[in-house]
């Protein structure tokens, strides 16, 4: 048997601390005020301002209008990120569920026309999407923000590759059984793919999570703004002699990493299930 | 329960694929049909086309008097038992017996019933609320078919159910099979390439080859006249010795040695003669055909000499106990004999001749 030697963990101990560094770095920066962050730099130990930088964070209101606060673009960030990911599995499924169990006429190329959008990120067709966005009066509302989003064939190509991997028997022994389509979806599709709908919800939630240049063109009206512009735009506050709120932003970005990171460890086991075990 | 009636059925898949031509079958009620052939020939393509799950191209078939070439699987009234068992992999064993009975608005009672009488029949009673996964191979075909049992089909449709168990196992559940056909008397198909659970399970057989009907009988009727070579090397193991030879008159000629026929012989010139390696015996006279052993399988209870009479391969079957020298001398009685036309591999007819009697009552050793 392998012995673990004191430099295999070395090396083990090396690497965690250089992911986990910046984190640890952030958050400790944001315990303290600004102007101490603007004369010291960077910080490791704990400062004294934790509560006051966050609770501000989190309530006062900000921004030009003076009516968003800290909470509320958790808020958006995390209705974005819910609803991107839900409807993504909602219409991939279908999507997929169609492509392969049933016999249309241009089946295939159907699917490989979804596919290459995979090709054509939002940010290549930003502009056109905006237009639609805009002409469909939707600018300013959370449908504007997620929708054109949706469409993308990531979700409909993993749901295609893992229909295909059940059994051709099943469907055969759900008909004999008396289930029709809309049945066989229900009953057993579905349950059966739950690991691969947990998987797919973490990437997904973590994608729309972390949208910037969409969100950014969409919503002007500040009570949409979420988390990811929020820290943006403290930033760009730096008129006169103001000092730009660091600790503000540093604080934001750490509750920005918070709802994935809490995510992902929940649905942690899962997710690995559902990426390298087939349940069937 | 019902008579399945299958007339001049054909498939062609799409891509212009024949698999299956012209098949007649008159399945009686409660009759126990085995489909046997070698991969490939088209037998699970029969039993989907009577199941519903693939479309009937030619003929008709028909389920108790009912033409079904239009009708949905759940409507036809058959279950099917599937070789990789296709239980539902989230439901528990209870769910996966109830699916389709819900499926059909059975009452909730009497789901129940049915359920607990199949589990009770199969021994699964303690598995009930076990999902597959938790299950053992033997386990899950027990399920399996428990969930085609509690529908109370008019058919059971079996597709190489036993294939994915191991040796023993198999032989029990082929017992389980046919004792559970006998009981609830559902008329079943049976789809297998194994000719063993062929012949054990069947009341009648059909031997399908290349999409064809070979030939359709009782196992022993096949086992003792096979319609042709085909049938012949499929159907028994050690599988039927098939050798060329020569009828001259009343004489047999296999490479350089005669056997004299007592008046078998069915007509004259170049045959194929089947040889069952259970008829053929060692003999010490002059006469027997001269046999050179090239190596020996020991089964136990039998030894199998693999060898040549002339330049032909021969496998002759001796007791357990039985001596085996490098050459030997083989002997058959003519009765035992199976004539195929030497091309077309048809059997051809011995109508038994008056002396035969005397020739069988006085063995050549
Ligand atoms: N979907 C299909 N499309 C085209 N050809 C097919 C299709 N399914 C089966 N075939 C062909 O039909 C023939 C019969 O197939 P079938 O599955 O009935 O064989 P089988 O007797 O069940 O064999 P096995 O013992 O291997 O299961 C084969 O030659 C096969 O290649
Ligand atoms: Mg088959």
């Amino acid at each position: 048997m392998y012995r673990t030697k004191f430099s295999d963990h070395l090396v083990l101990i090396l690497g965690s601390l250089f992911l986990c560094m910046p984190v640890v770095v952030a958050f400790m920066t944001s315990t303290h005020t600004a102007a101490d962050i603007h004369m010291n730099g960077l910080s490791l130990a704990w400062g004294d301002n934790f509560i006051a930088t966050y609770e501000k964070v989190l309530t006062q209101k900000g921004g030009f209008t003076g009516d968003i606060t800290g909470a509320r673009m958790v808020m958006n960030s995390l209705i974005l990120g819910v609803g991107f990911a839900i409807g993504k599995i909602l219409l991939s499924m279908m999507a997929a569920y169609a492509i392969v169990y049933f016999r249309f006429p241009m089946a295939t190329l159907s699917f490989w026309v979804i596919f290459t959008t995979l090709l054509l990120p939002l940010e290549v067709r930003i502009m056109p999407s905006y237009q639609v966005m805009s002409d469909l009066g939707l600018l300013n509302t959370y449908s504007g923000l997620i929708v054109p989003l949706l469409a993308s064939a990531t979700g409909t190509f993993y749901f295609r590759q893992f229909f295909k991997s059940v059994p051709e028997e099943l469907l055969e022994a759900a008909r004999i059984d008396g289930a029709g389509p809309f049945k066989f979806f229900i009953d057993i599709l579905v349950p059966i793919s739950r690991t691969m709908i947990a998987a797919i919800f973490i990437i997904m939630f973590v994608y729309g999570w972390n949208q910037y240049l969409w969100p950014m063109m969409m919503t002007t009206d500040e009570s949409f703004f979420t988390l990811m512009r929020g820290i943006k735009s403290i930033l760009q506050v730096w008129v006169g002699s103001n000092i730009p709120d660091y600790n503000e932003a540093f604080a934001l970005a750490v509750l920005a990493m918070l709802p994935p990171v809490a995510i992902v460890v929940i649905f942690q086991s899962w997710f690995i299930k559902g990426l390298t075990e087939s349940d069937k | 329960m019902a008579a399945i009636d299958i007339s001049s059925v054909g498939k062609i898949y799409n891509g212009g694929v024949r698999a299956v031509t012209d098949i007649d079958l008159d399945i009686k009620d409660g009759e126990f049909i085995v489909l046997v052939g070698p991969s490939g020939c088209g037998k699970s393509t029969l039993l989907r086309m009577v199941a519903g799950l693939e479309a009937i191209s030619e003929g008709t078939v028909k389920i108790g008097d009912r033409v079904v070439n239009e009708v949905e699987p759940a409507d036809r009234d058959i279950a099917m038992v599937f070789q990789n068992y296709a239980l539902y992999p989230h439901m528990t064993v209870r769910q996966n017996l109830e699916y389709g009975l819900k499926n059909r608005k059975t009452p909730k009672a009497e789901i129940d019933a049915r359920v607990a009488e199949a589990a009770r029949m199969l021994e699964i009673t303690q598995y009930l609320d076990r999902k597959p996964r938790a299950l053992s191979g033997g386990q899950r075909q027990r399920v399996a078919m428990g969930r085609a049992i509690v529908r109370k089909p008019a058919a059971f449709l079996f597709d190489e159910p036993l294939s994915n168990l191991d040796a023993k196992l198999r032989v029990s559940m082929r017992g389980e099979i046919k004792r559970l056909q006998r009981r609830l008397g559902t008329t079943s198909i049976y789809v297998t390439h194994d000719q063993l659970e062929a012949m054990t399970l069947a009341d009648r057989l059909v031997v399908l080859n290349g999409g064809k009907i070979e030939q359709v009988g009782s196992p022993l009727d096949v086992y003792h006249t096979p319609a042709s070579t085909f049938v012949a090397s499929f159907i028994g193991s050690p599988a039927m010795n098939l050798v060329k030879a020569e009828l001259q008159g009343d004489r047999l000629a296999i490479g350089p040695s005669q056997i004299s026929l007592n008046g078998y012989a069915p007509t004259s010139g170049a045959v194929t003669v089947g040889l069952r390696a259970e008829d053929l015996r060692v003999v010490s006279s002059a006469e027997g055909m001269p046999f050179t052993v090239e190596y020996v399988e020991e089964l136990g209870s039998q030894r199998l000499a693999h060898g040549l009479v002339g330049d032909q391969a021969v496998t002759i079957a001796l007791s357990g106990e039985a001596e085996i020298t490098d050459s030997m001398r083989l002997s058959i009685d003519p009765s035992k004999l199976h004539f195929f036309d030497a091309e077309t591999g048809r059997r051809l007819d011995v109508r038994a001749p008056a002396t035969a009697v005397a020739a069988v009552a006085e063995p050549v050793a």
